[in-house]
């Protein structure tokens, strides 16, 4: 999926760092054992004598971010994610919209290579792109101040309320989203400094979004991330790569100039771990209808079965109940279907609470009404775990398709 | 992004046929290194330029001079601004860095590059025509002792340093137009533009 560091076009300033960095990752093999056995036998004179060894560093791994799609949706999650939207400044037109986002994808063309933006104040810090990606999204406002009114899906606006929300102003809505991905957490906070500088004349920061999972290297590429809750989340995404997802997530020829694009869904979900704490595990199993060891069905014994919804209990109730979440997120409609791409977020708590904690659930379809919306309201009718969940923020973006070198992201709908 | 065309003055004219490798439009391969005006051996890196509202700002990049003589850089001009400068920063004898014109240009060093960036060498725009807006592209023709020339074009940036350019510190805030950091005063100590 990374492509290897070496292979972006060398410039002056950043060579030496950036061979410094692939000269450690080519040091890899068996540095762990090496460094165990070593610190276990302590530095005594009985210690074997152990080669100097430098752990592998994936610091300078890059994603790919000229390409017909953005990166950022198919690309293997990274471990650190902020989402930033903005709202355009008044006054702020078609042809401004089109130089800022020249900017801005001249700068996410430099820092995903592992170089400093232009004009960049810490260049040091753009010389570890760690997987980083960048990438944009198109709220219904610019939409209009690019194209007019009409050119506005119908689908992208705020979606129909559901009974569960509790949405916060603070988290909702805007006209451009940035989302940043990468590996490394320095990463993510200088090239969202970076982006929000080259904003400065043209938006300002509506909300500001950051969320995390396992670092990487802390388990197999590839592994189901776990909310807060302990749950595995996302078993049933479709996999990247194959017609399903490609079906499922890319706009088609007929969306015009979101052709090869997306829509995202945001959706800031409050978790209430201390409510969580007060239900036993077979509770918490029930819940979501899936084991909490390895997020099985309840049906099943690993994590892929698929569940059998038919199966009953000795005195005849379904072993997933009616209520769970993976009952009631699941439709007989196979293009009801959505890819997450979640993550988790753990903010300072207020008001005596131990935790303020949640998921960014980030929701990746091709079509936001035919495949998030009846998903949505079917969970918001009737979906136990709404007993500790609740959306507190919401935001919908037409993703547009990438762009070569020289283009821009966004030139299908402004050039 | 950056245009790397470049462009032989009046006087160089008759140089045409030696200027191969500057453009991909099939001129024949140069004669001799020492037949190439310098504009001729030229490119740019990274080029960018300050965004403001008026007054004054900067360009920056990174000059190559692929040729093997050194090159003198003696003057720019660009349609953003009738009147420009080449500034060096230098220490004065109070130990204070400031920005001054720079007597007998840039060399650029054959095989060599010459950076140009905030804090350190930089082609002062004096006095802008137009405000130049983030986004913006502003075109820049540089001229060598040769009397050969190179243009290129330089993305405007918003940037909050390089504040020489600005030694009321009067900046309008924000906005469209101008947004080139906000309204930051000039800091203590931060080099001062040095008027001749």
């Amino acid at each position: 999926m990374a492509a290897d560091q070496g292979a972006g076009p060398g410039r002056r300033r950043a060579g030496p760092s950036r061979r410094l960095l692939v000269g450690g990752g080519v040091a890899a093999g068996g540095a762990f054992t090496a460094i165990g056995a070593d610190q276990m036998l302590g530095p005594g004179e009985d210690a074997p004598v152990v080669a100097p060894v430098v752990a592998p560093l994936h610091g300078g791994r890059t994603e790919p971010f000229h390409g017909a799609r953005q990166a950022g949706i198919a690309t293997t999650p990274q471990a650190h994610a902020t989402f930033l939207a903005l709202d355009l400044h008044d006054g702020v037109d078609r042809d401004a919209i089109r130089r800022m986002l020249r900017i801005l994808t001249d700068d996410a063309d430099r820092l995903t290579r592992g170089e400093p933006a232009l004009a960049d104040s810490e260049p040091e810090l753009g010389l570890v792109p760690a997987r980083l990606t960048v990438t944009f999204g198109f709220g219904p406002g610019l939409v209009a101040r690019a194209a007019g009114d009409a050119a506005v899906p119908p689908w992208l606006r705020a979606l129909p309320a559901f009974a569960v929300d509790r949405l916060e102003p603070a988290w909702t809505g805007g006209d451009l989203l940035l989302h940043i991905g990468a590996d490394d957490p320095v990463t993510v906070a200088h090239t969202t400094r970076m982006l929000l500088k080259d904003c400065r004349g043209f938006a300002a920061l509506r909300w500001r979004q950051s969320g995390f999972r396992r670092s990487h290297g802390s388990e197999p590429t590839g592994t189901t991330m776990r909310n807060l809750f302990g749950q595995i989340d996302g078993s049933a995404n479709p996999t990247p790569g194959t017609a399903e997802f490609d079906r499922l997530v890319w706009c088609g020829d007929d969306d015009g100039w979101l052709a090869g694009g997306s829509t995202l869904v945001v959706r800031r979900i409050a978790m209430d771990l201390d409510k969580w704490d007060r239900l036993d595990r077979s509770g918490r199993e029930q819940a979501v209808g899936r084991s909490l060891s390895n997020g099985a069905p309840l049906t099943g014994s690993r994590e892929h079965d698929e569940p059998d919804f038919t199966a009953t209990t000795a005195i005849g109730f379904p072993v997933i109940p009616e209520f769970s979440h993976v009952r009631r997120a699941r439709s007989d409609n196979p293009a009801e279907r959505i890819f997450r791409r979640a993550y988790n977020y753990d903010d300072g708590p207020t008001g005596g609470q131990v935790s303020n904690s949640g998921l960014l659930f980030a929701s990746y379809q091709a079509d936001v009404t035919g495949q998030f919306v009846p998903i949505q309201r079917r969970l918001a009718e009737l979906d136990l775990l709404n007993e500790w969940i609740t959306p507190v923020g919401s935001a919908v973006f037409a993703l547009p398709p990438g762009c070569a070198r020289g283009g821009f992201v966004g030139e299908t709908l402004l050039a | 992004m950056v245009g790397l065309t470049a462009r032989l003055g009046v006087f160089a004219g008759a140089a045409l046929l030696f200027l191969a490798g500057c453009g991909s439009d099939g001129e024949p391969p140069a004669a001799g290194p020492t037949a190439r005006p310098a504009g001729a051996t030229m490119a740019i890196e990274d080029a960018w330029v300050k965004a403001a509202p008026d007054g004054m700002s900067a360009a920056f990049g990174e000059l190559r001079n692929n040729g093997s003589q050194d090159v003198t850089v003696v003057s720019a001009t660009s349609p953003s601004s009738p009147e420009m400068e080449l500034h060096e920063t230098v220490e004065n004898p109070t130990g204070e860095m400031i920005m001054q014109p720079r007597r007998g240009g840039f060399v650029v060093p054959a095989g060599g590059t010459l950076t140009l960036e905030p804090g350190g060498n930089h082609l002062m725009l004096m006095d802008l025509t137009d405000p130049i807006s983030a986004g913006d592209e502003v075109a820049f023709t540089i001229t060598f002792s040769d009397r050969s020339t190179f243009a290129f074009t330089a993305p405007a940036k918003d940037y909050s340093g390089a504040n020489e350019t600005y030694e009321d510190g009067d900046m309008p805030m924000g906005g469209m137009g101008g947004g080139s950091g906000g309204a930051t005063p000039e800091p203590t100590g931060a080099p001062a533009e040095n008027t001749r």
